[in-house]
């Protein structure tokens, strides 16, 4: 591994308290959630990591608590390296600090994660739905969020379908 | 059927004026069709007579759900979803997630199938470059230049169907390699194209750099900093065009990159020209890798041998039963790449691309996300046209080369 990120994750181990996740070359440090605005401003000012390329989140249910993870992609121009950071969210009204005020980049990507995961970011200036339509009910990513699905019509039960099917004309 | 529920100003209150609740300026819709928005972007403009004050973008228009529908499908269908995000990008789409896919499972890709991808990728760009040069100059009044980029984008289009048998929705690139090697007459295609195109490239720059209207419109307008491009996660030819020299392909080759000799194109300014001279510039280069990539293009096989993630070639199965087993899994469960996560990155046309990918084991992506270039700097949008007269919005639109698909994905 890279000499300045092994700095940066051991500086961040002592004063964050993150675990290391490493899989294929890729560092990802692990963080409770309350720490994410004072983690991520110190890896901008004190080591650089001055663009967040994005905001994403992934849903463990049912197998997994804490139910979601937020996860934050960094790249440093200066050093060329990239660096995870995900913060573990408990599935119940998850929410988190938002880091918009640090990178403004992330406006419109915790909108997204908002919209399509629900997770609520907490200080966010404009905290509207964008990709799905305003009156949008539920969160589409969320792994418990049901599928559109229509069932196939064979002879014997083409009646019964066809009395449920939503018609053009309602 | 539900009522339509109508969004009232006073939601949008925290980001317009004062000024806009007491009628002073003017709230004005732009899109989701107009011709000049590329796709279907919707903007409210909040207009003082003619000179914008704010910049409300509106996406999701084209939103599709494929991040969710790819979660539902086996790693090899699911490629096909990303040929429909970036649909002038299809290739770079498909190489990013062949990318993920092979970074996730430590799958190795032969020599050839590498030059090709590079062939292809740099063709792509040339396609998307083209096809963008003709639309914004559409958009300042230049009209002929539309009608030359597209008869050379003819070219492009053609070598893809020649290759794939398609020309926008090619899913070509495997994981593990490519789909079959190139047909024979695909050395000559691409040959033909690279002899008549650094030509058309000087008679494009020729007949814009001398229209004044063409010059006027565009020099000086959409100032965005350097600062600003790295606070708001901008790549791509947009940061390129504030003198940051930031090019994947460089920085964190993938698919050979660094073998090859090339520059990367940086204007001063951070304007709309100077985002104009760096994607001719750029069309230029890849003509430049692309000639290289043709001279040493190695022989030998174009997929991977590893059978646990490469179907075998048709001739094996009739000889070998393990080739059988291997054909009828492959094509029935799909592959299962160890449990773990990556991120891959890409330079597209348009920016960075990245790809999320997650797997839990099984033989279906737990997540994938797409990190698209177009959504990170249509986000940007406002900070462009800010103080500028709504005309030259359409300029600063052209610029910055979103593909709706890409931002909604």
């Amino acid at each position: 591994m890279n000499e300045y990120l092994k700095q940066v994750i051991t500086a961040m181990e002592s004063r964050f308290n993150t675990s290391l996740e490493q899989f294929r070359e890729e560092s990802s440090l692990i963080v409770k959630p309350a720490f994410i605005v004072p983690l991520l401003t110190a890896l901008r000012d004190e080591f650089q990591f001055d663009m967040l390329m994005d905001v994403t989140a992934v849903d463990y249910f049912p197998q997994e608590t804490p139910r979601f993870h937020a996860i934050y992609q960094l790249y440093s121009m200066q050093h060329n390296l990239r660096i995870q950071v995900r913060a573990l969210l408990d599935g119940n009204a998850p929410s988190i600090d938002t880091v918009e005020s640090i990178y403004p980049s992330a406006n419109w990507k915790e909108r997204e994660v908002y919209d399509l995961f629900g997770i609520l970011f907490v200080g966010h200036s404009d905290l509207r739905r964008i990709q799905m339509p305003e009156d949008w009910v539920g969160h589409p990513l969320r792994k418990d969020y049901p599928l559109g699905y229509e069932e196939v019509q064979f002879t014997f039960n083409f009646e019964d379908i066809m009395r449920n099917k939503p018609q053009a004309k309602d | 059927m539900t009522d339509i529920r109508e969004v009232s100003v006073e939601e949008l209150r925290h980001l317009v004026s004062e000024r806009a609740l007491t009628g002073e300026t003017m709230l004005l819709n732009m899109g989701p069709q107009h011709p000049s928005t590329h796709g279907v972007l919707r903007l409210l403009i909040e207009l003082d007579g003619e000179i914008v004050v704010n910049i409300i973008p509106d996406i999701g228009f084209l939103h599709t759900g494929i991040e969710k529908t790819i979660e539902t499908k086996t790693y090899e269908k699911s490629e096909v979803m990303t040929d429909r995000q970036d649909y002038l990008n299809p290739l770079g789409n498909n190489l990013v997630y062949c990318l993920a896919v092979e970074k996730l499972a430590e799958l190795d890709v032969p020599e050839r199938a590498q030059a090709i991808r590079v062939i292809l990728a740099e063709l792509t760009r040339l396609n998307s470059h083209l096809l963008w040069l003709g639309t914004s100059g559409l958009d300042l009044a230049a009209m002929s230049v539309f009608l030359y980029t597209m008869r050379e984008r003819e070219f492009i289009q053609d070598i893809f169907e020649l290759v794939s048998g398609q020309r926008m929705m090619t899913t070509y690139f495997r994981p593990g390699g490519l789909w079959r090697d190139v047909p024979e007459g695909f050395e000559k295609a691409v040959r033909n194209f690279l002899a008549i195109m650094p030509r058309r490239i000087k008679e494009y720059d020729d007949i814009l750099r001398f229209n004044e209207i063409f010059v006027d419109r565009t020099k000086g307008i959409g100032v965005i900093s350097a600062e600003d491009c790295l606070a708001y996660g901008l790549s791509g030819p947009v940061i390129r065009a504030c003198g940051i020299p930031h090019d994947l392909r460089k920085k964190q080759p993938y698919s050979g990159y660094e073998q090859y000799d090339f520059d990367v194109a940086v204007e001063e300014g951070g304007d709309v020209y100077a985002r104009y001279r760096v994607r001719l510039k750029e069309m230029t280069q890849s003509l430049r890798i692309i000639e290289q990539a043709l001279n040493r293009l190695p022989k030998g096989p174009v997929r991977s041998n590893n059978r646990k993630y490469v179907p075998p070639p048709r001739a094996e199965i009739g000889v070998s039963m393990e080739a059988l087993i291997h054909h009828f899994k492959l094509w029935t469960e799909g592959f299962k790449p160890p449990v773990g996560h990556v991120y891959a990155t890409t330079e597209s046309p348009r920016g960075e691309l990245g790809c999320y990918m997650e797997s839990d084991g099984s033989s279906k992506p737990y997540r994938v996300h797409m990190v698209t270039p177009s959504f990170v700097n249509l986000q940007a949008l406002p900070l462009m046209g800010r103080g500028l007269y709504i005309a030259d919005l359409v300029a600063i639109i052209g610029s910055i080369d979103i593909v709706l698909g890409d931002a909604d994905r």
